[in-house]
């Protein structure tokens, strides 16, 4: 890594004195022989992947020095809460912390992408941007929210290919309980022609079609304006359909533009629908693979190569064009694979950049420089707690009446429906689910929520109640191994000694006070709280 | 992100600091903390939007709204507009009425302690808007907008606490949108302002021995165990350690100093009922609305904008009248006491009490299975009732017609009763609200937006 950069660095500087190349050697020097920390690794930079030469020249070319690669405790932690949105269990942190195999960060991100919560949490994030929730102002009803939600889990589960996964979303009909993917035709903020396109674009283009000129909305919209919606005699049930236009209808077959200028008419016979999917999922359609890499870059990366994700436009440049257009290239070649997408971000030494920033420089993170800091979502984050503590949640639906109380171990990254809930969920800023937009997910840290997890009563029984404490206070074990497990348990790695001389020298506290307030200080901590 | 919160953050100090030397005031570390508690004023001012709302307002006469909201929502027949005359079929067994204090106003017969505080409210028996599902109607009533449509809208309380809270020389550490003790649940209270917007819920019970509001009191952690943890939890800060000067991390530590400013502070000591005299508190009766009451008073006194108590249990779709009898009584107690003792204080004239739920109930009982004797929604016409804060006393607005089932005169549609309110709080109804997209909506909605309404309710103000 050293050699490797300095030589970039000479290669810059050729036309410069040599008295500066000799100042950012030193530099160098001073910083990258100082890891110390549980978090770096000081394994080299050289480019791994694509990704990685494209980064990295981009970072290069800025003059930007990129972090250290992240620790294997870090890596585990990270990969862990970003590909299935879980915690990994202390036996799983131990395990990979001692395992010597060099390969053995590829491998665990083949074992988690075929993960059960890999299904779980990819379909929690996809039914954010799809408005899964029975009511309101949604109104899917509670069936089918679940009949809509267990769709897209099976087809996360056997990876669906995303072109056909959006095809599907886009030209089925049928009825809401039976054919469930008609559904994204019913979790929409607005029915008519235009609406339906405004959040087709915003969904699979990331594209904000209101800020386009009026004209190409209302000729996309024409797309869409043969969506019929029949209920049934069967309460709550709605049929989505293609309505043929009737025989007094001025024009029989819509005349429609397509958001790139082209214009056509659809023959009387055919849904307009699928003229619009078979467009959009063409390998050269402009928009889709676009939006889905660049959305998919900013779950792993914390922003997307164009900010806001989906926020596709031309005065909004992505700040490396060759890097989105090499992922664009990598996902159609690989027939709009996911998992192999993901898998081919997370192997990348880009993904696996420890998140110490080398400098304050804020294009450090527009420029992936290092992985940003992200607190954890509210669905992951209770989830967590409830593991480390082995307690539950309670989980209740006021829709319809009489409420719906859900059972208690079912994890919240596997709710079925946004109107299934708690308070933790909603003061921790789960989405409402009522916009589809990525930024509908507030992940800041309020003083609201900092109250609730330094000294609510919910947060101090589930620590209370823990095996860690039960253990403690049977004097099972010594205090350094209590220290050693919740370590483990809590932040996914062993205790420095610094750290372990801390913990043992709370003098003057009951054997059980001291565990309940280790546990306490950790899951207090950001490192804790926040992806690394 | 960080980028983005750290431009924010700028704009925020540099708008802050500007606000703050045009009137005339240094803008201390704990002041701009203060400001900054919930996150509330970053968002509006890095927006570039901020302080217009207060430059060609009304005088304000209202400080504080106390909205008691009447979670399933409650029958007007047997509260505010009793029908006496309409028969068993509608009266069930409540089939008389009671005068009040005020002449020519008779109210339900469960409610005689309110019938002497007549002169401090008044009634509004025209509220209508027609719609009969619980989630649609709460948010019509708490937003003045018809659901459906692109956005989802904030309510009233949302839009109270951005525009009187921190940006408009609201100081308390207490947010300044409390919901006791649960959120509804229905809707997202705050719509489009983000979450930043929703109510504090205090979680708890006010009627329990010591009220345990989440996270400001925790029963059996002394103040020095919270010492020696806040301390531990500083030197177990490795990753901080790490990376010192992080935006994010600066984001935490800041969240967390206002967090132990309520914990270990004098601010928090406002949800400790017993600092209550025992006899008063026995007055507004023991139970989780009476304390309730009690609490939003004390939550008035610390200046808290908008203080909502979710008063739960009146979707009365079977037992109708047993419940009516078990929970008048204490509604009675609560409410008549709130409105006696806020009165007593000189606090009445600057806070107004907006009681109602989001429809009424069918005025006609369905004796029949399974309801055998419950009443369905009413969205077509109900009551509501409003005090203090600029309202009048003592006065009706609006008639049902005989059997209570449709409005007779003066409607009046839930953006009549929410421009009123704006009005007496000193809120412009055509102040602009800071929308994600950058739409241009403002506080209260107009006819052009596709709303019905029938003019404010100049009677009583």
């Amino acid at each position: 890594m050293f050699a490797h950069r300095v030589k970039s660095f000479v290669w810059q500087m050729k036309e410069s004195s040599i008295w500066l190349l000799v100042l950012a050697s030193v530099a160098f020097c001073s910083t990258s022989n100082a890891i110390q920390s549980p978090f770096e690794s000081s394994a080299g930079l050289e480019p791994k992947t694509k990704i990685d030469e494209l980064v990295f020249a981009n970072l290069e070319k800025l003059q930007l020095e990129p972090s250290n690669l992240c620790s294997d405790a870090v890596f585990l932690r990270r990969a862990f809460l970003d590909v299935i949105g879980t915690l990994p269990t202390s036996q799983e942190a131990n395990a990979f912390l001692r395992n010597r195999n060099p390969q053995k960060r590829s491998l665990l991100i083949d074992q988690l992408l075929e993960r059960e919560e890999f299904a779980d949490f990819w379909t929690m994030k996809w039914s954010d941007l799809l408005r899964v929730k029975a009511e309101f102002p949604i109104n899917l009803w509670p069936n089918a929210a679940q009949a809509y939600h267990r769709w897209i889990r099976t087809s996360i589960k056997e990876n669906k290919p995303y072109d056909k996964f959006v095809r599907e979303l886009l030209t089925s009909s049928g009825s809401n309980f039976r054919t469930p993917q008609v559904n994204f035709y019913r979790a929409l903020p607005s029915r008519d022609a235009q609406g339906i396109a405004q959040a087709v674009a915003l969904t699979f283009m990331g594209a904000r079609a209101e800020k386009w000129p009026r004209e190409q909305l209302a000729g996309m919209g024409e797309l869409f304006s043969q969506v019929g919606y029949k209920s049934t005699a069967e309460w709550k049930e709605e049929i989505i359909f293609f309505e043929p236009r009737g025989t007094n209808s001025s024009e029989l077959s819509p005349k429609f533009t397509f958001p790139n200028g082209v214009a056509g008419s659809v023959p009387a016979e055919r849904d307009p629908r699928e003229v619009f999917a078979d467009w959009l999922i063409n390998k050269n359609n402009p928009w889709f693979a676009r939006s889905f890499v660049n959305r998919a870059w900013s779950w792993f990366l914390g922003r997307g190569i164009v900010h806001e994700p989906d926020d596709l436009r031309a005065d909004n440049p992505p700040s490396n064009p060759a890097l989105l257009a090499l992922l664009e290239t990598e996902f159609v070649a690989s027939h709009y694979d996911i998992k192999q997408f993901f898998r081919l971000i997370l192997n990348s030494k880009t993904y696996q950049l420890s998140s110490i920033p080398k400098s304050d420089d804020t294009r450090s993170e527009i420029h992936f420089a290092h992985y940003p800091l992200r607190r954890l979502d509210a669905e992951v984050l209770i989830d967590a707690l409830n593991q480390i503590t082995g307690t539950t949640e309670k989980y209740s639906s006021s829709i319809p009446e009489p409420f719906t109380f859900i059972p208690e171990d079912q994890r919240s990254i596997s709710l079925p429906d946004g109107s299934i809930s708690s308070s933790f969920l909603e003061l921790f800023g789960r989405p409402s689910r009522d916009t589809g937009l990525e930024s509908e997910r507030d992940n800041q840290i309020t003083a609201g929520q900092r109250l609730h997890l330094l000294n609510s009563t919910h947060i101090q029984q589930k620590i209370e109640q823990s095996g860690f404490v039960r253990n403690a206070t049977q004097s099972k074990g010594k205090a350094r191994e209590m220290i050693n497990e919740v370590y483990l348990a809590v932040l996914s790695r062993y205790p420095t000694e610094q750290e372990l001389n801390i913990a043992l020298d709370q003098s003057g506290k009951q054997k059980r006070e001291t565990a309940v307030d280790l546990i306490w200080a950790l899951v207090n901590s950001a490192e804790f709280l926040y992806r690394h | 992100m960080n980028t983005a919160r750290s431009i924010a953050e700028n704009a925020l100090r540099r708008d802050s600091s500007r606000l703050l030397s045009g009137i005339g005031l240094p803008l201390s570390r704990r002041e701009a903390l203060r400001r900054c508690v919930f996150g509330t004023a970053g968002l509006l001012l890095a927006d570039g939007w901020g302080i217009h709302a207060l430059a060609d307002t009304p005088r304000a006469k209202a400080k504080t709204v106390i909205q008691i909201w009447m979670w399933g929502g409650p029958s007007h027949l047997d509260t505010f507009d009793p029908k006496p005359d309409a028969g068993y079929d509608y009266c069930g067994p409540l089939n008389k009425a009671i005068a009040t204090n005020v002449d020519g106003i008779q109210i339900g017969e469960l409610l005689p302690l309110l019938a002497k505080q007549a002169d401090k409210y008044s009634i509004l028996r025209g509220m209508t808007h027609g719609n009969n599902g619980h989630e649609t109607a709460s948010y019509l009533v708490q937003t003045g907008r018809p659901s459906g449509g692109r956005d989802v809208y904030p309510s009233v309380g949302a839009v109270t606490s951005l525009l009187k809270g921190y940006n408009s020389g609201y100081t308390g550490l207490i947010p300044p949108y409390v919901v006791l003790s649960e959120a509804q649940g229905r809707f997202s209270e705050a719509g489009f302002l983000g979450q930043r917007y929703k109510p504090f819920a205090t979680g708890g019970d006010p009627a329990q021995t010591r009220f345990v509001v989440e996270g400001v009191v925790s029963p059996g952690i002394s103040d020095e165990r919270q010492k020696s943890r806040r301390d531990l939890l500083t030197k177990l800060n490795t990753l901080g350690a790490a990376m010192k000067g992080d935006a994010s991390l600066k984001a935490l530590y800041q969240s967390e100093e206002q967090a132990y400013d309520m914990i270990l502070g004098s601010e928090g000591k406002v949800f400790d009922l017993s600092q209550e005299n025992s006899d008063l508190r026995d007055r507004y009766g023991r139970n989780t609305f009476g304390q309730s009451c009690l609490m939003a008073r004390r939550l008035v006194e610390k200046g808290v904008p908008y203080i909502t108590i979710n008063y739960k249990g009146w979707d009365t779709h079977k037992q109708h009248f047993e419940i009516m009898r078990r929970k008048l009584p204490e509604m009675d107690k609560g409410l008549s006491m709130l409105l006696a003792d806020l009165s007593q204080r000189g606090l009445l004239d600057s806070t107004i009490i907006w009681w109602g739920g989001e429809f009424g109930r069918t005025p006609r009982v369905q004796w029949e299975a399974p309801w055998n004797g419950g009443r369905g929604h009413h969205g077509k016409v109900f009551s509501s009732l409003v005090a203090g804060g600029g309202f009048k006393g003592g006065h009706v607005v609006g008639a049902s017609d005989a059997k209570g089932d449709e409005v007779k005169e003066r409607p009046i549609y839930p953006p009549d009763l929410i421009a009123s309110m704006y009005e007496l709080l000193g809120i412009d109804p055509n102040a602009k609200l800071p929308h994600p997209q950058g739409l241009d909506i403002r506080a209260v909605p107009t006819v052009g937006d596709g709303v019905k309404a029938a003019g404010r309710l100049k009677e009583i103000m």
